[in-house]
């Protein structure tokens, strides 16, 4: 094994206990908001699909990798707008932030 | 490949601000900073790729050109998109982004050069990220069909689906090593792919439209294990971790979905199989008598209240009857009568989608109550006001083991000294089963467009 696989497995394992606990206890009311915001995170594919685009060559590896970029594109910036326009409605209610009585 | 120290440094920042991002989005305070946190970490990671790629210029017309499309389809999708159609609207973005995962992995496989095969590493990613990702794909396609009522909402099962369902699953899984082991080349790749999308349809099908959320939230997950596994094809921290984050808060957020609803996951993907016959016996008991009552009759009922509690279902915010529900509120409280929300955590066809659909009417948040919070209360309420909700009173959840919904927590709305519910018609709710508090003798109809009943009852409620 190389040091870069070794790297990259080290980083998986550590961000899937990062992943556990970053959210850990997360209200009812945010759990829709909590998965679009995700959704967004995963939107950096679109990384990949540019990186992998650098190289196509040929019509079949370049349509698809057009294809990529597009769905990627639309995945991270419908992702963010969507979820900043559900927290957008929390904020509009309470300015200075949820208040009890 | 190789990146210069700076960038890497910069990729690292990115995925920092992911972190900070994703952990400030699991609290109502700073929700909204975090979404824009991890928005600027993928800001800086794609601007930092643009710099460090060298494309041929063809390349990179291309990808600027794709880049220039992507922006605003998914921009004004989701500008434009109602909130009563946030569900769906996730679930394509999530799908996009699974169907992307898929052909970065594909692209990748045809690059490797004729003759030689692919190393372990890479082929063992490379069917991981196709499978995930295109399951993804078309699991989420079936998802926006259900919440959009393209297609019945209700499981759709058929004799012998299990079964054919595990074939496809232990095909996908047999051709997937013989790929990894013996090189079977792009033919093989392109079967996978299409194997594992007929596998997401079939993965989703029989799972009833209530439970789309808890599915999406999960598919939302997958997502991220194919993003992560791209991370490995192509050798990019970034994707690792951007990816490797989501897939496990994912897969956490979709156990506490599903806690929520009172059921296990299992039961809930795997819930509907075998179970046709039962649906057919509780529709049979739809011929018994209801009460209905005129608008006058309840306007007065509620205004010689002490107590209502308002439940708010989906059928509200179809009939867009935010507005007209507070004004009937107001009007209540005018007249002393004490009035509260009472939000079931899956109300709205999502977790939290009915506070957010009432906070865009401006309903005060100390209004909404939580289940927990107001379940005690409906003993003392005069009125439960049940407002296009079904399910989430529906008692066969605590009565009847054979119902699809039952163990799921419900308001007890059937605690209250009168019920009413208004409803467009007796159809049964989006699980698709009868509700047996229809029929309760506390219980009074008020049938109608949830706007309309609501503006006769205001006008009933200061007439009174």
């Amino acid at each position: 094994m190389n040091t870069q696989l070794v790297n990259e497995i080290s980083i998986f394992v550590l961000a899937i206990f990062l992943g556990f606990e970053v959210i850990s206890k997360v209200p009812t009311i945010l759990h829709t908001p909590l998965m679009s915001g995700s959704n967004a995170i995963h939107g950096v594919i679109l990384v990949g699909a540019m990186v992998i685009m650098a190289s196509a060559s040929g019509p079949l590896q370049l349509t698809l990798g057009f294809v990529a970029v597009v769905l990627a594109t639309i995945n991270m910036v419908g992702g963010y707008v969507v979820t900043d326009r559900m927290l957008e409605m929390f904020k509009s209610r309470n300015p200075k932030g949820p208040s009890k009585p | 490949m190789h990146l210069s120290s700076g960038f890497t440094l910069l990729y690292l920042l990115a995925a920092v601000l992911f972190i900070i991002g994703l952990h400030q989005l699991s609290s109502p305070k700073h929700a909204r900073s975090g979404n824009l946190v991890a928005a600027l970490g993928a800001l800086i990671a794609v601007v930092a790729t643009i710099v460090v790629l060298h494309h041929s210029v063809l390349n990179w017309v291309l990808m600027a050109l794709a880049i220039l499309v992507g922006i605003p389809v998914g921009a004004v999708a989701a500008r434009a998109v109602k909130m009563t159609a946030m569900p769906q609207m996730v679930a394509t973005f999530n799908g996009v982004g699974g169907g992307a995962a898929a052909l970065v992995a594909i692209i990748e496989f045809l690059m490797v050069p004729k003759g030689t095969t692919a190393s372990l590493l890479l082929s063992i990613s490379v069917v991981f990220a196709v499978v995930i990702g295109a399951v993804s794909f078309s699991g989420s396609g079936v998802a926006f069909a259900k919440l959009q009522e393209l297609m019945r909402g209700t499981p759709l099962t058929y004799p012998g689906q299990q079964p054919v369902n595990g074939a496809v699953a232990a095909a996908i899984v047999i051709l997937g090593v013989l790929i990894v082991v013996s090189g079977v080349g792009v033919i093989g790749l392109w079967v996978l792919l299409l194997l594992a999308l007929v596998l997401g349809v079939a993965f989703v099908l029989p799972i009833g439209g209530a439970d789309m959320p808890v599915v999406i939230s999960m598919l939302n997950a997958f997502t991220g294990l194919a993003v992560a596994g791209d991370g490995f094809v192509l050798g990019l921290p970034i994707l690792v971790v951007g990816g490797t984050l989501v897939g496990a808060s994912g897969t956490f957020l979709t156990k506490m979905m599903s806690d929520n609803m009172g059921r296990s996951l299992g039961n809930l993907l795997f819930g509907a199989f075998g179970k046709v016959q039962v649906g057919a016996e509780t529709a049979a008991s739809g011929q018994r008598s209801v009460h209905s009552g005129s608008a006058e009759d309840i306007g007065t009922l509620l205004a010689y209240s002490q107590r209502v509690i308002i439940v708010p279902g989906y059928g509200l915010a179809v009939a867009q009857a935010q507005h007209v529900v507070r004004d009937l509120a107001d009007a209540l409280e005018k007249r002393g009568v004490s009035v509260d929300y009472a939000i079931h955590p899956v109300a709205g066809r999502m977790p939290g989608h009915m506070n957010v659909l009432l906070a865009e009417a401006n309903i005060p948040y100390e209004q909404l109550k939580d289940m927990d919070e107001i379940n005690d209360d409906f003993k003392s309420a005069d009125v439960a006001l049940v407002v296009g909700a079904n399910d989430v009173v529906n008692p066969a959840a605590r009565n009847s083991p054979g119902s699809p919904i039952f163990g799921m927590p419900i308001l007890n709305a059937d605690q209250a000294k009168n019920i009413i519910f208004m409803k467009r018609s007796m159809r049964p709710g989006f699980a698709g089963i009868d509700n047996e508090l229809l029929y309760d003798p506390k219980t009074i109809m008020l049938f109608g467009d949830a706007k309309d009943s609501l503006t006769q009852l205001v006008a009933a409620v200061k007439a009174a």
